[in-house]
């Protein structure tokens, strides 16, 4: 019975075979997960996965932002798929959640509206000669990383385990508005039950935490963020949910959507210099990562070429307590091993 | 502390568990109407005093019920009591003694 209904709350995640899509915000400010994920599909899962230079935005901060009309974001959309049927893929792996949203809105707006469709091919044509095909399947790169969790638990050098205690660490799970409160069933476990990353934490070895502003929202909301006059309200869902978590003292937070890893991490920052609050007992906050960086630390990458120096709230302590080895020296240098001044430190907040 | 240009607001949420329902209680003992008020808003639809002030009725109902006395006694003083409330209740409260009522629970610890 249990598993029945289970069934229910699945979604189709294809084998092999995927063209990528990058996200705008991940790779300005978790510029490593992106090319962790690239690395994790072909070095240890053996995949085919093309990241095409030819690629661009979905629109997706100016259509939720009211400035891009329907018409425009479906034409840039199949834009993306005509790249994507050009080099003979069926399969759409959209990096950001907000993308992963508007596809899912738009194939399905033209499910329902085919003759947006056709004008959608019509406008892409005149505009540039192109044709494409709606993607066979359009997944995130969390879910094939769920998918395969197990696959790439066997090539994993850590655990999500304290080394000094053999405890497992404790792990709020944040997942993104857009992945499946929209169309709950293009999610792993719907939006009553988002699975994808707790069967991550749970194969890894980690435990979850279950506080009470868990599926609260992070606080992005793009208008709540975007005019300045606003962000209060954008800061105080971050608090919000930060608060609600502080007391099961999270050892980190993974969250599958790149404003979410954003504002909860950045965030932290703000608060902690308006407020004087900071998260955890010992003033250092609570680290957030996204799925990539918490699969790339297990796998043993080098946290540093993960981006994770890049991060407001600073890992150290977390590669600790798991064990990781890294090179304190290398954190501020370039990619050619150039040394790079070190940021600034804020007032109340220790990095 | 740095400012932003932003603030942390305060949360609205409201908590049951610290609501105080002594007042109200007692109010209840007072006037025994006000248990069948079913919160329709007909008072406050009429309200003269609403018409040429920030006074609302069911807001300071509401406000009672909730144990919520911060701003109550000074907006319960903008009602002039007369009793038109009293004519268009649906549900026979009582809503001047209910007021009166109010003011004297407010002025005791």
């Amino acid at each position: 019975m249990h598993k029945r209904y289970w069934n229910n709350y699945q979604k189709e995640i294809a084998e092999d075979h995927y063209f990528y899509a990058r996200s705008c915000i991940r790779q300005t400010f978790f510029s490593g997960s992106e090319t962790a994920f690239l690395k994790m599909m072909t070095d240890e899962l053996g995949k085919d996965i093309f990241d095409d230079s030819r690629q661009h935005t979905c629109t997706g901060i100016g259509y939720h932002s009211d400035i891009i009309p329907l018409e425009t974001i479906s034409t840039v959309i199949a834009r993306l798929f005509s790249l994507m049927t050009e080099m003979g893929y069926e399969n759409f792996v959209p990096s950001c959640i907000t993308s992963f949203g508007i596809l899912t809105e738009i194939t399905e707006l033209w499910h329902h509206r085919p003759d947006l469709l056709e004008k959608t091919r019509e406008l892409l044509y005149k505009a540039t000669k192109r044709e494409f095909n709606v993607p066979k399947n359009i997944a995130h790169p969390c879910d094939i990383i769920y998918k395969f969790r197990e696959d790439l638990k066997k090539n994993m050098k850590y655990q999500l385990v304290n080394k000094d205690t053999g405890e497992p660490l404790k792990i709020v799970e944040h997942i993104g508005c857009h992945y499946a409160k929209a169309f709950p069933d293009r999610g792993v476990g719907g939006a009553e039950f988002p699975h994808v990353l707790v069967g991550m934490i749970e194969s890894w070895g980690g435990s979850v935490i279950d506080y009470p502003e868990r599926r609260h929202c992070c606080g992005f909301g793009f208008r709540n963020y975007l005019v300045q006059a606003n962000r209060g309200y954008s800061l105080s869902n971050s608090n919000k949910k930060l608060e609600s978590m502080a007391p099961y003292e999270p050892d980190f937070i993974v969250a599958n959507c790149p404003g979410c890893t954003m504002f909860l991490d950045r965030w932290q920052y703000t608060v902690a210099e308006m407020e004087g609050i900071t998260y955890d007992k010992h003033g250092h906050g609570i680290p957030v990562l996204t799925y990539e960086e918490m699969a790339g630390l297990l796998l043993g990458y080098n946290p540093w070429e993960l981006g994770l120096q890049i991060h407001q709230i600073q890992c150290e302590p977390l590669l600790d307590k798991i064990g990781i080895a890294y090179s304190p020296e290398d954190k501020y240098k370039d990619a050619y091993g150039k040394q790079l001044f070190p940021p600034q430190k804020p007032n109340n907040l220790i990095v | 502390m740095i400012s932003f240009g932003f603030s942390l607001n305060t949360s609205r949420t409201i908590d049951i568990d610290a609501d105080n329902f002594d007042k109200c209680h007692s109010l209840i003992n007072h006037v025994p109407s006000y248990k069948r008020c079913i919160g329709c808003g007909g008072c406050a639809a009429t309200c003269s005093a609403q018409q040429h002030s920030q006074f609302n009725i069911l807001k300071c109902n509401l406000l009672f019920r909730r144990g919520e006395y911060d701003t109550l006694s000074n907006e319960l003083d903008k009602c002039m009591l007369c009793g038109k409330c009293l004519l268009v209740c649906p549900r026979n409260v009582n809503t001047r003694a209910m007021i009166i009522s109010m003011r004297n629970l407010l002025k005791t610890k």
